[in-house]
């Protein structure tokens, strides 16, 4: 806790100090900082009733079965659906996959369903508007499969590295 | 197992639950506050006609520099459709914009104390650079398969 607190502190500094040097930047910025939040307060409730949710019902023993070492391609489905269809921010849903790896959720897990974050249903009207239909499908494919790869790969290089440290 | 026990048992739970809940509410939202901050003065700092005078025109480095200002760059992932068909316009390289707006949504350079704090330094970092890799090499397969320039 007391990391993110200096985070903040550290984040409120450097307002501070654009503050003194462009008075406009800092005023605009901390503007869409409170249209950001307000934007996102539906999204916070909606990531923390999950956590609460999953701590309530999700035994640590069904994680590791749905989401752990040994849960195989039906883990990766799992991942790659739940990334695809969770709203908001990326950043918004590390709490709760902060809650779900003390669980015991696998990490390759954790990296396919953070890259998934970028496939958004809502938004491929407009990708399709800009680039085309073959494109957007084209894309879409490739990031698809490529979150398995990018899973994979983030677990076994954590692993060559010694893990993550204490 | 006595109705009125399960009752209490029930009651624990929930209680438990909620301790949890409240606990990683209050770990949490410092960091998510301070990400909301940062990336509000990115947006804000960042005029998006700065993207296209990035590029070289050279179809080997112009990727490279998509993908990093991609990473670096924060906010709704529309932004990078609307900057990514204004570069278009502009005659930059698909593979470029495709790197560009990949890393936009898959790597967070604002984002990775966040990520770094809740999910582990290490995790945080390996992911973003191999997403940053893949944003390049999936920005050529998908350039090469619909056999854009």
């Amino acid at each position: 806790m007391r990391a993110g607190v200096v985070f903040l502190g550290l984040s409120i500094l450097l307002y501070l100090l654009v503050l003194i040097i462009n008075k406009e930047l800092a005023v605009d910025s901390f503007f869409s900082f409170l249209k950001l939040l307000k934007k996102l307060l539906p999204v916070i409730f909606l990531v923390f009733s999950l956590i609460f949710l999953t701590n309530l019902i999700l035994e640590p023993e069904k994680i590791s079965k749905h989401l752990g070492e040994t849960s195989g391609i039906k883990g990766f489905a799992l991942a790659i659906i739940g990334g695809i269809l969770s709203t908001g921010p990326i950043y918004m849903w590390y709490p709760m996959l902060a809650d779900l790896k003390e669980k015991g959720m696998r990490t390759s897990l954790i990296a396919t369903f953070l890259y998934n974050r970028a496939v958004k249903i809502p938004l491929l009207p407009m990708m399709i508007y800009y680039f085309g239909v073959g494109f957007t499908f084209v894309l879409t494919f490739y990031m698809v499969i490529f979150s398995i790869i990018d899973g994979i790969a983030v677990e076994k290089i954590l692993q060559k590295v010694g893990g993550e440290e204490n | 197992m006595p109705v009125g026990r399960r009752k209490s048992m029930n009651k624990e739970k929930i209680k438990e639950s909620l301790g949890k809940t409240i606990n990683s509410f209050k770990q949490s939202m410092p960091i998510l506050l301070g990400v909301l901050l940062l990336i509000a003065l990115a947006t804000n700092a960042i005029p998006k006609n700065f993207y296209a005078r990035l590029f070289t025109g050279n179809p080997l480095i112009d990727p490279f520099i998509g993908a990093f200002f991609g990473s670096i760059a924060a906010g709704n992932p529309i932004t990078s459709y609307v900057i990514g068909g204004e570069l278009k316009s502009q005659g930059v390289s698909m593979v470029a914009i495709v790197a560009f707006i990949l890393s936009w949504v898959t790597v967070g350079v604002i984002q990775l104390p966040a990520e770094s704090l809740m999910l582990g330094r290490r995790f945080a970092l390996i992911r973003n650079l191999v997403s940053f890799f893949l944003a390049i090499i999936i920005s050529i397969l998908t350039v090469l398969t619909l056999g854009l320039k």
